[in-house]
């Protein structure tokens, strides 16, 4: 092992990081450059987390069954404790802490409050990113698998609560607050 | 999680010489499986090679004459969301839509998912129980165990396990093929010879050795691609895997079935293609449930329930029943 090695990404040959190493990565997170070593077994979840200090993702199962640690990755939802931070490596990254916008809080945080939309909160973050993402994917016409014909398009105006309901599945609550939830993410769609 | 190296592929012929050459070394792709799978311990891979940086292998192709290539980095939501797959193969979609969740499927790769390895309980238990596939030669410990979710079809008294892929069923039933480059070059594989069943080596899941690197996944032309339908029964509504699926593709003449094809999941250590209940479904009509439920029971005569899962031998046969039907009303 040389602990010297440094990961080089996209150029050069295929190069192995020592396992006593940290690998340097430069991740833009919510609108800023961020740049750390971390352990190649680091996922993206303890980097923001531990290295960033950027708490509001939560660590719940740690195994991808509930939703808690959703963040975006160049726009898209996925999972950040099912992923290395070092195979994040200079990637658009945007987390709860980025939503707002110069104090006023994201349309959909307003929605969850409106709707009374969580209890003790922990899955709140991972709902809200998520949802923002969500809305996203069906605008762009994605189907999913509520959707009767998936050989027709698919329209924002097709997003009943069942639709909402199964595209939101990978974001469980413990506290079953699911009602608020979709009341406050179709209204949310309804306007955006 | 165990400490490991971490490099990335730049070229295929690098990345597969470096995977032949080492068998502590894994490929990651979108790490949804093989992440897991560390974090309890069932893979402990001493160093990864990511291959996301692999050019050319994340394409989705709607080839010229009907059929389908998707490259083996295509992230499961996009190969579901593209028009050409929904229209010519909704079982694809449907099979790809009712897997995981929205942001699994954002994450995880095409040939990741063909190579993700079984849910059984025992297997992933992060206590090290007696598993013949995870630690040959150590028992197993679901034969007499803790069975419902298990094989009804093709086990052997080392392994009971059962293939978790949604999209492989719809693969199987459609006849799709897998190209793999290796060592040797470039070769392709028929889906329906791409997992083994356990045998004595239930270590191993599929005929892919070292070096082999999944390149994509073609799925040919045929009158049955577009009355398809993916049908999966679960614990619960969502984000669950199989009890019982089942994949149903048909061409018909008016009411009279041309040709069926039927995959299940759920009740294998692989995609189980109900060959036998293909050819019985021959000429019989979509109307008639008493001659389409006979036919189906031609591919049961060999079914071995365990202790827990004997339910499966009737659901399987209803679901593929009502997979029929759907995909009938389709064509
Ligand atoms: C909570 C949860 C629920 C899930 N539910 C479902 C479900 O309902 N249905 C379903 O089908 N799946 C389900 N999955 C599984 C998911 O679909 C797979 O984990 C995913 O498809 C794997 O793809 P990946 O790219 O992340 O693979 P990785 O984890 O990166 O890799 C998996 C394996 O494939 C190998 N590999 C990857 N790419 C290649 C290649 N090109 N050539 C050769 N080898 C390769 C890797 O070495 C590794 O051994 C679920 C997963 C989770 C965590
Ligand atoms: S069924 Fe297979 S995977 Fe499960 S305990 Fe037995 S040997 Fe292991
Ligand atoms: S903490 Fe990532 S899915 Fe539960
Ligand atoms: S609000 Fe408590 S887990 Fe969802």
């Amino acid at each position: 092992m040389n602990p010297a090695a440094t990961v080089t990404r996209g150029t050069g040959e295929n190069t192995v990081v020592g396992d006593d190493a940290r690998v340097p990565i430069g991740l833009t997170v919510n609108g800023r450059v961020r740049t750390m070593t971390v352990e190649p077994r680091t996922t993206l979840l303890d980097a923001l987390r531990d290295e960033l200090g950027l708490t509001g993702t939560k660590k719940a199962c740690d195994r991808g069954e509930c939703g808690a640690c959703t963040v975006h990755v160049d726009g898209r939802r996925l999972l950040s404790c099912m992923t290395l931070a070092a195979m994040q490596d200079g990637k658009q990254i945007t987390t709860i802490e980025g939503l707002e916008r110069d104090g006023n809080l994201h349309a959909i945080q307003a929605a969850f409050i409106e709707h009374d939309g969580f209890q003790c909160g922990f899955c709140t973050p991972g709902q809200i990113m998520s949802a923002v993402a969500m809305i996203e994917e069906a605008k762009a016409d994605w189907p999913s698998a509520a959707t009767t014909d998936v050989g027709r398009p698919f329209t924002i105006a097709e997003l009943s609560a069942a639709e909402i309901r199964e595209r939101m599945s990978g974001n469980l609550c413990r506290c079953a607050c699911y009602p608020n939830i979709v009341d406050a993410v179709a209204e949310a769609a309804a306007r955006s | 999680m165990h400490p490991f190296l971490l490099a990335s592929a730049n070229d295929a012929a690098t990345a597969i010489a470096a995977h032949a050459a080492d068998p502590d070394l894994a490929y990651i792709a979108g790490g949804t499986d093989l992440i897991g799978l560390m974090k309890d311990r069932a893979a402990l891979p001493k160093r990864l090679l990511d291959i996301n940086t692999l050019p050319d292998m994340a394409r989705i192709e709607a080839l010229p004459d009907g059929g389908l290539r998707i490259g083996a980095l295509a992230r499961m939501s996009d190969v579901a969301a593209h028009p050409d797959v929904r229209r010519r193969f909704p079982v694809i979609a449907e099979a790809l839509l009712f897997a995981a969740s929205g942001q699994l499927r954002n994450m995880a790769s095409m040939g990741g998912n063909i190579m993700q390895r079984t849910r059984c309980a025992y297997f992933r238990d992060e206590d090290d129980l007696p598993c013949n596939k995870r630690r040959p030669g150590s028992g197993c410990s679901a034969l007499h165990g803790l069975n419902r979710n298990h094989a009804i079809f093709g086990w052997s008294e080392a392994c009971v396990a059962t293939n978790p892929s949604d999209v492989a069923v719809a693969l199987a039933a459609l006849d799709a093929t897998v190209a793999v480059r290796g060592l040797a070059g470039e070769r392709t594989i028929p889906f329906t010879g791409f997992y083994r069943l356990p045998g004595e080596t239930p270590e191993r899941d599929n005929v892919l050795g070292r070096g082999d690197l999944i390149v994509s996944i073609e799925v040919p032309a045929g009158a049955e691609g577009r009355a398809s339908h993916y049908l999966k029964i679960r614990d619960r509504q969502s984000y669950e895997f199989a009890v019982v699926s089942a994949a149903a593709a048909v061409a018909v003449d008016g009411r009279r079935i041309r040709s069926a094809r039927l995959a299940l999941g759920g009740v294998a250590h692989k995609p189980w293609r109900l060959t036998a209940a293909e050819v019985a479904l021959r000429s019989a009509s979509l109307g008639d449930i008493e001659a389409l439920k006979s036919a189906l029971a031609t591919s049961f005569t060999d079914a071995r329930p365990l202790a827990h899962n004997a339910f499966k031998v009737e659901l399987a046969q209803r679901v593929a029943l009502r997979a029929l039907q759907a995909a009938g009303a389709r064509a």
